[in-house]
């Protein structure tokens, strides 16, 4: 293993990218992810990549969707306002099925919003955001290590199922230093036959495109999309179990507010109380099936988020209404605190169970 | 002492509150312990109130976040009178006293007065109040020491700056020494 | 006996879906004929807009990727980043380049972006059926102006030459028509000097073609042909607006 450095989250992710391969990268200046432009302007004239301050999120996106149709590795990076200009490009790179890796760093919304953190773009990253049918893979990191490993994680599947992998941090994420230890391991390359390299005249033109006229081949086009879609349900579910043997009650938490959740939750298990927490790493796909299960256990669930409720939607779904779901959030750029959580999960053991 | 010290730093943008946080987590690093470095960010660095949160521990960090400091470290006077009741009972404040007249009116906490900005004009290392007034954190809070300052120096100061090494050090020493 | 006209190498089988009497296919063909004479079409990449020309991807034997609307300079800009020996080129309508792409088109060309651009400019939205384009003249009548382009309610059109004459970064602008053999004639020699340009790393070029739209016009092709010397042409004058390499061989 490398030697850990401290390095700041937004820092820890331009530099996994470049260790994942990828040299080409496109972004626009926002509060507070700026860092991830200001590392790849230093170190891409380095390696021979691509930095380039585009006059715009949504230009920006755009060229990323020009390196990807040529099949090489390419990133982009912006905070909430920045990642709604980006919507449509997602959306093309879905309808093109292009890889590529879409970092948002979470501010306050809506508007303009603040530039404290926020998980207020979850519905987005998770459920759309552009137009049409599609998905993004979404990874939550919640310490810097993980900003470096899933950025390398979402190139890879990015690239092994030809889609956006989007990197869903927050302000405290990307300030925050942490020490980090940069050793990617072994990058798989992928082969892309359908990438724009030229045709050489030897080959039959490849188009990169959209546009599907007939309604048949467009439906059959999104069918397709959506086995894909099933398959990195069954294969790519990423969570962690925090203290969850014997819990009876279930916090749902990622990101930033999983920490402080881990503070409540081993302060209430001084106390006695039996509470653990599921930490969905992938966002989508969505920690379903371990949720469904705890449902089987816990008398309750408590989602902590930066959101006024998002995610808990999707535990709701997921655990079928089995048990009642519980929120404890702040909003605007405010972040819980432990004693809060503290304080949830103590009236939830008290009471939630009982109905 | 617990296993976990949380430390708040805050002072003005531009005294090196976010600097001697860097140090200290570098320096915690080094030693094998767990760290982590949170700075406020926004318009406030450009001049306005600036702080960090420093959690170094034996132990997996949850919450970078410091809300309540085992150690406050208040380089002015706004800082102080935000901070002042969040230290924890038992806790530590350290108080750059050229730049803070008021005294702290907690009595369940320990409380260092350190004229580190006089100190650093006296010994022409004007910018460094804040690697003074760390020097005194290094010598009260119990689980530090001077060990590794060196190591932990050579990876904040940046490069470019490596002739700034000594004085660093120099502030640190000044600060460990001092006796109120 | 010897062929003396053959369809372009760099044009496809597929029967074009413009309208009797669009220019586009003129134009097609000039960019086709310029490939196989510079002998690029194993390196070339189009980009295609969003408008009438967006399945210009069928009829072009190179690689090909299809732009969000007004996305086409910075999509060539991502893929001509990614691989600079491809030679890489954009075919726009005057809504995708001077409407919605006004940001991305002036940009490309401030950043001096070895791109080519073939711009077409026939003062319409062609593919949604009629509306006011940037470029419909005042007083012209279409779906959204039907009294007539009203300058004071919705402004002026929009000159790209001249517009971009203004930015440091363009290399070679140039204003050509398609409407008689003189102008083809001409707008094929702009068009490659455009591709030789980029071959060479002169950087940004641009290729304004005034074009037609007789079916939304409402006017026969013949007659659109001669409503651009009419009307067109001296609103938007044919020729070189930039050429920064004949600038400094002048000097």
């Amino acid at each position: 293993m490398s030697e850990k450095v401290l390095m700041k989250g937004n820092e820890a992710i331009a530099e996994a990218a470049i260790q994942a391969g990828c040299h080409h990268y496109f972004g626009y200046p926002i509060t507070p992810q700026t860092e991830v432009a200001a590392y790849m302007a230093k170190r891409m004239p380095k390696i021979g990549g691509t930095f380039l301050q585009a006059e715009s999120e949504v230009s920006a996106i755009n060229m990323v969707i020009g390196v990807a149709s040529t099949g090489k590795r390419v990133m982009t990076s912006s905070s909430s306002p920045g990642v709604s200009l980006k919507a449509e490009g997602i959306s093309y790179l879905a309808g093109c099925d292009l890889p590529a890796v879409v970092v948002n760093v979470q501010r306050g919304g809506p508007g303009l919003g603040g530039i404290q953190p926020s998980q207020s773009d979850y519905f987005q990253s998770t459920k759309g955001g552009g137009h049409g049918d599609y998905r993004n893979i979404v990874l939550a990191p919640s310490s810097v290590q993980e900003m470096a490993s899933l950025t390398v994680k979402a190139f890879d599947l990015a690239d092994k199922y030809s889609m956006v992998s989007m990197i869903l941090a927050d302000g405290t994420m990307g300030q925050m230093m942490e020490p980090v230890s940069l050793d990617v391991g072994e990058v798989t390359k992928y082969e892309k036959p359908w990438a724009l390299t030229g045709t050489k005249c030897e080959r039959e033109h490849n188009i990169v495109n959209s546009l599907y006229l007939k309604p048949e081949e467009l439906e059959i086009k999104n069918f397709e999309r959506y086995e894909k879609y099933k398959a990195i349900e069954e294969n790519e579910v990423m969570y962690e179990e925090y203290l969850m043997d014997d819990a009876e009650v279930c916090v749902v938490a990622f990101g930033i507010t999983s920490r402080v959740a881990k503070n409540a939750i081993n302060e209430a298990r001084a106390n006695g109380v039996k509470v653990g927490m599921i930490r969905p790493i992938t966002v989508w796909p969505f920690p379903k099936k371990v949720l469904e299960a705890a449902a089987d256990k816990c008398k309750a669930f408590i989602c902590v988020e930066m959101s006024m409720g998002q995610m808990i939607e999707d535990v709701e779904l997921a655990i079928r209404c089995k048990k009642p779901v519980y929120l404890c959030n702040r909003v605007g750029g405010m972040i819980p605190t432990p004693e809060e959580v503290l304080a949830k999960i103590n009236e939830v053991n008290e009471n939630g169970g009982a109905f | 002492m617990s296993k976990t010290c949380r430390l708040l730093f805050a002072g003005f943008g531009g005294q090196g509150i976010l600097f001697a946080g860097k140090f200290l987590a570098y320096k915690g690093l080094i030693e094998d312990k767990q760290v982590s470095w949170l700075p406020s960010y926004g318009p406030e660095m450009r001049g306005g109130t600036a702080n960090c949160s420093v959690i170094i521990s034996d132990e997996p960090i949850g919450s970078p976040i410091v809300d309540a400091p085992d150690v406050l470290i208040a380089m002015n006077l706004p800082s102080l009178e935000k901070y002042e009741n969040s230290v924890v009972s038992g806790g530590k404040i350290f108080v750059d006293s050229t730049l803070i007249d008021k005294k702290v009116e907690r009595t369940d906490v320990d409380v260092y007065y350190i004229p580190a900005t006089q100190m650093a004009y006296d010994n022409n290392i004007k910018t460094l109040a804040n690697m003074i007034i760390t020097g005194k954190v290094l010598k009260e809070v119990e689980s530090f020491s001077l060990d590794n300052v060196d190591a932990a120096l050579k990876k904040v100061v940046s490069a470019r700056k490596i002739e700034l090494l000594g004085v660093n050090e120099t502030a640190i020493k000044s600060g460990y020494d001092y006796a109120e | 006996m010897s062929v003396v006209f053959e369809k372009p190498k760099a044009l496809t089988d597929a029967v074009l879906h413009y309208c009797p009497g669009c220019t586009h296919g003129i134009i097609h063909r000039l960019v086709a004929e310029v490939i196989d004479e510079l002998g690029i079409e194993g390196d070339t990449i189009g980009v295609a807009p969003v408008g009438c020309a967006v399945m210009a991807y069928n009829y072009f034997t190179c690689d090909f990727v299809q732009a969000a609307h007004g996305r086409a300079p910075a999509v060539a800009t991502g893929v001509k980043r990614s691989d600079p020996s491809k030679i890489v080129f954009t075919y726009q309508g005057d809504g995708d380049l001077a409407a919605i792409g006004t940001a991305e088109t002036v940009h490309a060309a401030a950043r001096r972006e070895n791109i080519t651009v073939i711009f077409v400019n026939n003062a319409i939205y062609g593919m949604t059926g009629g509306q006011m384009a940037p470029t419909t003249l005042p007083g012209q009548v279409t779906q959204t102006s039907p009294y007539g382009r009203d300058v004071e309610t919705v402004g002026y059109p929009v000159k790209v030459c001249e517009l971009l004459s203004n930015v440091d970064g363009a290399a070679y602008l140039e204003r050509v028509a398609v409407n008689n053999v003189k102008n083809v004639k001409n707008a094929k020699k702009a068009i490659k000097k455009a591709f030789q340009n980029q071959l060479e790393g002169k950087g940004f070029s641009l290729i304004e073609v005034v074009s037609t739209c007789p079916t939304n016009w409402g006017m026969t092709p013949e007659k659109a042909l001669e409503w651009v010397d009419e009307k067109m042409i001296p609103y938007y004058p044919l020729g070189v607006y930039k050429d920064i390499y004949a600038e400094e061989e002048a000097k």
